[in-house]
């Protein structure tokens, strides 16, 4: 399928340009929980994408037809509906992955993003930039979840996807696990990382008060 | 923009939790079997991994669940007499379905708990009894816990404890999950010497089990969850509880079921 530039536009300006995460400030909440193995933040990342992407497409594809007075419960409706079908998927076909990931894949309903781009690009644009909208803003939450992710699981707990890379003291090696990784709290320094090289490297994004 | 007339707005609305509500039935409909089948092979391996035959790391394949099963003799056990369950089979019991009995005092955090319960009891080579899984569910923060105690064949030391279902404070409460402190259970008394149940976990850490034979290290930033999982087991190690199984079948008897 080739894609025109609008089209382009949509998919690929929200991993770096416009990231929900460093620059729109949205699902903070659920970057922080998932992403103390890699494990997690990646099925966690996959799960959001296809959320946003369907979600926006549906919401798009009944943007014409929705009363403006009902349009946020319709669009929740379709999300929650999306969500708890994730759910039952991953409590399926994954069910030690969903066990970890525990309420957040419901509350992937809450995640910001989703929502997000429902009222503010799919209620405007049509179905196909939607979608695209959708996946290429889980992409750029995905980038952040898997940078958070990988990071937090090396220096956490030595490990990467669960295969020692750095071997412990408590397994008889060198390292000592930094356990602050593991704590909520590092995600919150590591995004405000990444945001801070973000906007170093692209001025136009610093805000002035 | 457009206006929608009243009519529109609830057809509209109807129309719309129609096709959601379809979607998630057809899905969950469609995936309810496997899910069963997940969540029986979760409890199997949490039986397991409770009495340490597999570690906490390990996750063992259905085949190698039902190997391990083979040493593993499943009872399901009237609480209030302390008896095996009169006209129920092991293999097509439900435990969603048994009776449950109201907890007027001392409950673990419940109203209710379920009367008849499913108990493991595990053998070593020769057949012979080793140690005993038992149920225990009860109320931490947020949520209902289940878990398995496992009791070792003397009737009074605990050689491990685990939880299987909770929705407990994820790196708080949700630190039941954790190896280490699941670890710590191993080799504490559940009785003292008079028989009354004396297990609890404490506030801060606990030294090593035979100077400190009753008490598990607190679960930091987790008061509430801790005190549940105290609660817990005193409710199931009580007469009122698993006790009157545990006096008839293990202390006593020693050889089993």
């Amino acid at each position: 399928m080739a894609l025109g530039k609008k089209e382009r536009l949509a998919l690929l300006d929200p991993l770096v340009n416009n990231n929900p995460i460093t620059l729109q400030m949205l699902g903070i909440c659920s970057a922080l929980a998932v992403t103390t193995r890699l494990s997690t933040a990646i099925v966690m990342s996959i799960a959001v994408t296809l959320v946003t992407g369907f979600s926006s497409m549906a919401v798009s594809l009944v943007r014409n037809y929705t009363p403006p007075s009902i349009r946020i419960i319709v669009q929740l409706s379709i999300i929650a509906s999306l969500g708890i079908i994730t759910d039952q998927i991953l409590r399926a076909f994954l069910f030690e992955i969903s066990k970890q990931l525990s309420v957040y894949v419901g509350l992937i309903i809450t995640n910001c993003i989703v929502m997000g781009r429902a009222e503010g690009y799919a209620m405007q644009n049509p179905p196909l930039l939607s979608f695209l909208d959708g996946i290429g803003n889980g992409a750029g939450y995905s980038l952040i979840l898997l940078t958070v992710g990988v990071i937090r699981e090396l220096f956490g707990s030595g490990r990467l996807l669960g295969f020692t890379v750095l071997k412990s003291v408590n397994e008889g090696g060198w390292y000592e696990p930094n356990g602050l990784m593991l704590l909520a709290p590092s995600a919150f320094f590591l995004i405000a990382g990444i945001i801070f090289i973000v906007r170093l490297t692209h001025p136009e994004q610093q805000e002035h008060a | 923009m457009q206006q929608f007339s009243m009519r529109y707005i609830f057809g509209f609305c109807a129309l719309i939790c129609l096709v959601c509500s379809l979607m998630i039935s057809v899905v969950t409909v469609a995936l309810r079997e496997k899910q069963e089948i997940n969540r029986h092979l979760d409890k199997q391996v949490a039986v397991l991994r409770t009495a340490w035959l597999v570690s906490p790391d390990e996750k063992p394949s259905p085949e190698q669940v039902a190997e391990l099963f083979k040493n593993i003799r499943v009872h399901v056990i009237d609480i209030t007499t302390g008896e095996p369950a009169e006209g129920v089979t092991p293999e097509t019991f439900d435990d969603a379905k048994a009776p449950t009995i109201p907890v007027t005092e001392n409950g673990p955090g419940m109203p209710e708990v379920p009367k008849l319960v499913r108990i493991y009891e595990i053998l070593d080579e020769q057949g012979k009894t080793k140690e005993f899984i038992l149920p225990v569910v009860g109320k931490g923060l947020w949520s209902t816990m289940r878990g398995f105690l496992a009791l070792d064949a003397d009737g009074n030391t605990i050689q491990g404890l685990s939880f299987y279902e909770h929705g407990e404070t994820p790196g708080l409460g949700g630190e039941v999950d954790n190896p280490r402190w699941k670890e710590l259970w191993k080799g504490r008394k559940a009785y003292d010497s008079n028989g009354n149940v004396a297990i609890k976990v404490r506030k801060g850490p606990a030294g090593p089990p035979d100077q400190d034979p009753y008490e598990v290290d607190g679960l930091s930033g987790a008061t509430l969850t801790s005190r549940g999982v105290t609660n817990t087991l005193r409710f199931w190690l009580a007469d009122q509880g698993l006790g009157k199984f545990i006096e008839k079948h293990i202390r006593n008897a020693g050889t089993g079921v």
